[in-house]
């Protein structure tokens, strides 16, 4: 058709900087915090073969979601070029899950980890990260001032942690969004999962609240960037 | 009775039957003899009879005959075979039924066993009625797939003479039927000695349904009913321009009611529904016995009314299409229709529910409830008067419905592929399956049918070294026991009474639970309303309070309390093609105008002087600016499914002509768009087309992207994914418990599109969007038919035409471009009051 064709003007927007304890971190809309000063990636909740755990119960969702979260973390890491990823946790949706990897996306994963630090945080689903897997294995991480671990609710701040996996419901005008989403606040921020199978839990459950007695901010993921909204624009589900 | 003159009655009728029929007073109809014959002679019929004809007794006649005529050996064995099996489309047809069948049968002492089988049928029971059947099982379609599902499926049904099927018409249209055809075609081949006898109301193609029914099956036609008394309200009051309320014709219609005995009043949704039993009450001085029944009541509430309705205690009651089919639950003798009929068999369906007698005529009033709506009532009556009928057309056989029954055949026994292959073409949506198609439904069922063929030790069903296809465990046949069926519910929301109680301010509010539940709605409306919300429920003005868990928690509201109405929602039935085009050939010829009342030709003749008459085969567009936005307004009359995807399709384009589109609505007749820059300006200077506008390459790479994240897309792929056994009905994601991390069938849609477009559930979602939800198909052919033919007015002000349309503004939900807009719009609010 011969209709002007045009992309919708999108200006060139900073990115969005979550500060915690006076570190600076880039979050990412693919759903990622980078932290320029040492190029430190970090992800969460990747739930590699979950697909297959559910086939293995006779649930056979498309097996290609190991794929999509590798490439997800593929697109990051040639935006950042990052000197060391960190994988926060739950990387592996059990404790098969390592060895039920196609030859494909194994390699996939050592593509990622060459030339670069690796290190696999541990989780409630891979307590118990295989050899195989590359890289080095944690449990909780301090790096630059700040703790990195998988579950949040440590007594250090600042902290960055996953495994809540959280989404934010945004209601205006009769229609409601919901999008995979970041929480912070000045002491603590919750990633989002990445894991193409991973579902979510709203903000506004009551496991947000203790970790954020003061109140959140959800940073939505978006197309092309990340919305900040806060208070009773949220929604519960 | 009419037919007198049937010399062969006393040939095909034994003297018992003869004598029942005589103690009644009654002679049997001829199409009930004819019936009689068919089946002697081992044909399978298709019985199309108005209502009240003795449908259901000549469904059965042989079945009786037959059993009363068995010898005292085969009577007398024990372990007796099924002889009759019964489909209805409703469980409380199927009892219904039963319950009038054992009257001839206790009349004439016949040692016949009858029992039902339903959902509620004890698990006890149906255990022994696989071993130990009665002679004729009535039963839904769901439960003929469990039993056939079942191990002893071949020794249960082998013996089986005939299967009766009631209200075909109505099973057919969906996949219900698609199942059902295929259950068929499996008795065919358990019992060789079958014959089929389907009931069915007038329908267009009475050749298509026999097919249907059974391969070579003949057609049987009973004489037609008196014709119907119907005509369209007279009112005195001036008719709005849009709105379905009808609340102008309250008066006449409470009128109507007091002055018969027991009255229908049909409404298209539940809303009306809710919002007519309110004003009827509002004028109920005489303290009528008015009752209101909907799909969303309570089931409790509705059995109340079904069993007052028949005991003759009620007045009238306002009811949707639950009450369209089949049960006679009084002696109705007046049916009141408020709002568009939407099609012209849908409301001979409707007027049939007034009056069981053949003979005499029912009685109906039209009740349009705008102008629009008024053309539609006309055409309606013109083509019921010219017996004229719109069912819609044989549907081709749904893949993921194929998926279940595969899996339900290899539950019951192992299976050759090419048997099973050349059974499922015999049922008639499936004649046209490609054996490429077939084979890859078989792949889908035993290890998902991916391209990455990862899942092949998780296999559901595996080809053994003897040829046959078998489950792999036990576990199969028990998740496919829970994941029968074709019907998917919506996600409801139970609606709990209670009081809301606040917290300290700026804290959300907490909700007191423990109220009475009154019923359910569905999620995605009540995730339309905000705190504070008024809505019309059971009867009542409800406060909207919040949804707690999976329930919508929601307070009474003091006497007097306005609800602030909401959407239409809900209207399932878009306007028929052919009713459509009658409307569109009514407009298009003012010398017809006498025949329409004189407001609606005014109006009328107001278009043609203001702007011009959208012709029979072309699409009037009208541009016009109104308060510092700019309009375009459509008139395709393709009802309100496929405006909203053309709507859709639309923004999307103007966007990227940056026209700056900021919502559009519609309604059955037309859509309006509107925007911050001129559209008519922008057509003037040649900058935009509207043949481009229009052009049918909008259902190429601009619907694609827009299906990628159409909600109604994703919605339409989670039903087809649970159909076909890929994921079970209590997939996480569909329970809201609240507690746990979820996940949804969007993120699978997500995942397989990305990968695997052209997968087997991919594709059966896209063919149910062609005429589901987002009704593609009549898009489709509505871009070709306007190729050519588009009218554009450029006008400065509004044509009185738009006005129906852009009346529903406000009243409609307001569809906007993708969720970006949404959350951008809800940050800059933020911003804003943070620096207020």
């Amino acid at each position: 058709m011969s209709l002007v064709e045009g992309k919708a003007a999108v200006g060139m927007r900073a990115p969005t900087v979550l500060t915690l304890g006076g570190a600076a971190f880039i979050a990412d809309p693919a759903g990622a915090l980078f932290r320029e000063a040492d190029r430190l990636l970090v992800v969460a909740d990747l739930h590699l073969e979950k697909g297959s755990s559910y086939a293995r119960r006779g649930v056979l969702l498309p097996p290609y979601d190991t794929r999509t979260t590798l490439q997800r973390l593929a697109r990051l890491v040639a935006r950042y070029a990052p000197h060391a990823v960190l994988a926060l946790g739950d990387s592996f949706h059990d404790g098969d899950a390592h060895g039920r990897l196609d030859v494909d996306d194994r390699a996939a994963i050592a593509d990622l980890q060459r030339g670069r630090d690796w290190v696999w945080v541990t989780g409630n689903h891979d307590p118990a990260v295989p050899p195989g897997a590359g890289g080095t294995v944690a449990e909780t991480l301090v790096l630059g001032g700040v703790t990195f671990r998988h579950e949040p609710g440590g007594t250090e701040a600042p902290e960055v942690a996953a495994h809540l996996h959280p989404v934010a419901k945004v209601r205006l005008r009769g229609r409601a969004v919901r999008r995979r989403c970041f929480v912070a606040s000045e002491r603590r921020c919750v990633l989002p999962a990445l894991g193409a199978y991973a579902g979510g839990l709203n903000v506004r459950h009551g496991a947000f609240q203790p970790l954020f007695p003061d109140g959140l901010t959800a940073h939505l993921l978006g197309e092309e960037r990340l919305y900040s909204i806060a208070g009773p624009l949220l929604v519960p589900d | 009775m009419s037919d007198r003159s049937l010399p062969t009655a006393a040939g095909v009728l034994p003297a018992r039957f003869a004598a029942w029929f005589a103690l009644r007073g009654w002679s049997p109809r001829a199409h009930q003899l004819v019936l009689l014959e068919k089946a002697r002679a081992g044909r399978s019929t298709l019985l199309v009879a108005p209502t009240g004809a003795g449908k259901t007794l000549a469904g059965f006649l042989p079945s009786l005959v037959e059993l009363a005529e068995r010898d005292g050996e085969e009577r007398e064995e024990p372990a007796l075979r099924l002889h009759t099996l019964y489909i209805s489309p409703l469980k409380a047809l199927a009892v219904d039924i039963a319950r009038n069948l054992e009257v001839p049968v206790a009349e004439m002492g016949l040692p016949i066993r009858i029992e039902t089988r339903t959902g509620d049928t004890s698990a006890h029971k149906r255990a022994r009625q696989m071993v130990r059947p009665p002679d004729i099982l009535l039963t839904t379609p769901e439960q003929l797939a469990l039993m056939l599902a079942h191990r002893s499926a071949r020794e249960l049904f082998c013996g089986l003479r005939r299967v009766v099927l009631d209200e075909l018409h109505a099973l057919v249209t969906s996949k219900r039927g698609d199942l059902l055809a295929l259950g068929l075609a499996r008795l065919r081949a358990l019992a060789p000695g079958l014959t089929a006898v389907g009931l069915s109301a007038t329908v267009r193609e009475p050749e298509v349904l026999a097919r249907y029914l059974a391969p070579g099956a003949e057609v049987v036609a009973a004489a037609g009913g008196a014709r119907p008394d119907m005509r369209i309200l007279e009112t005195a009051a001036v008719l709005p321009l849009a709105g379905h309320t009808a609340l102008h014709a309250m008066g006449e219609i409470y009128a109507a009611i007091r002055a018969h005995r027991l009255t229908l009043v049909f409404v298209n949704t539940r809303m009306q529904a809710e919002f007519v039993f309110q004003e009827l009450w509002r004028r109920n001085d005489d303290g009528l016995a008015i009752a209101l029944h909907h799909g969303s009541l309570d089931a409790g509430q509705r059995r109340k009314v079904e069993a007052a309705m028949a005991e003759g205690r009620l007045k009238a009651v306002v009811c949707t299409s639950t009450l369209d089919l089949g049960i006679d639950w009084g002696d109705v003798d007046l049916v009141v229709n408020v709002g568009a009929p939407k099609g012209a068999s849908r409301l001979m369906q409707r007027i049939g529910r007034a009056n069981h007698r053949l003979d005499e005529p029912s009685k109906a009033f039209l009740v349009p409830a705008n102008r629009f709506e008024i053309l539609e009532c006309r055409a309606a009556l013109d083509a019921v008067a010219a017996a004229a009928q719109d069912t819609p057309d044989a549907r081709a056989g749904a893949l993921d419905v194929l998926a279940q029954h595969v899996l339900g055949v290899a539950c019951a026994e192992p299976f050759a592929a090419d048997a099973l292959h050349a059974e499922v073409v015999t049922a008639a949506p499936y004649a046209g399956l490609s054996r490429a198609d077939f084979d890859t439904v078989l792949q889908f069922v035993a290890t998902g049918g991916y391209a990455l063929t990862a899942y092949e030790r998780f296999a559901k069903i595996v080809h053994g070294k003897d040829g046959l296809w078998r489950v792999a465990n036990p576990r199969v046949a028990q998740q496919y026991r829970l994941n029968v069926g074709t019907i998917v519910e919506e996600p409801m929301l139970k609606v709990r009474i209670a009081k809301p109680r606040r917290r300290a301010p700026g804290m959300p509010g907490t909700i007191l639970r423990g109220g009475r539940i009154v019923g359910e709605i569905e999620e995605y409306f009540a995730e339309t309303m905000s705190p504070g919300d008024t809505f019309v429920f059971a009867g009542e003005v409800l406060r909207f309070a919040g949804i707690v868990e999976n329930e919508v928690v929601a307070s009474r509201t003091s006497a007097g309390t306005d609800p602030k109405i909401p959407s239409y929602a809900g209207g399932k039935f878009p306007l028929s093609t052919f009713l459509a085009e009658r409307v569109r050939r009514m407009i298009a010829a003012p010398d017809d105008w006498h025949r329409l009342p004189e407001q609606v030709a005014s109006w009328l003749e107001a278009q043609r002087r203001r702007s011009r008459l959208p012709g029979r085969r072309d699409l009037l567009v009208e541009t016009f600016p109104r308060a510092g936005r700019y309009y375009l307004v459509a008139y395709p009359f393709e009802g309100r499914l496929a405006h909203q995807t053309l709507g859709m399709l639309l923004t999307r384009r103007l966007e990227r002509a940056r026209l700056r589109p900021l919502g559009f609505v519609c309604n059955d007749y037309g859509l309006a768009v509107w925007g911050l820059a001129d559209i008519g300006a922008a057509v003037a200077s040649g900058r935009l087309r509207m043949a481009d506008l229009f052009c049918e390459d909008m259902l190429g790479d601009d619907l694609e992207e827009w299906l990628h994240e159409s909600a109604l897309m994703k919605r339409t792929f989670r039903h087809c994914a649970i159909i076909a056994g890929l994921i079970e009905r209590r997939f996480p994601g569909q329970e809201k418990t609240g507690r746990q991390v979820t996940m949804s069938t969007d993120l699978v849609y997500d995942v397989l599109r990305r990968h695997e477009p052209d997968h087997l559930l991919l594709r059966a979602a896209r063919a149910d969007a062609a005429t589901g939800l987002l009704d593609l198909k009549r898009l489709t052919d509505m871009l070709s038919r306007i190729r050519g033919h588009i009218v554009h007015q450029s006008l400065d002000h509004l044509s009185p035409l738009s006005v129906a349309v852009m009346l529903e503004i406000g009243r409609e939900t307001v569809y906007g471009e993708a969720s970006e807009a949404i959350l951008a719009e809800a940050e800059a609010l933020m911003i804003e009051e943070a620096l207020a």
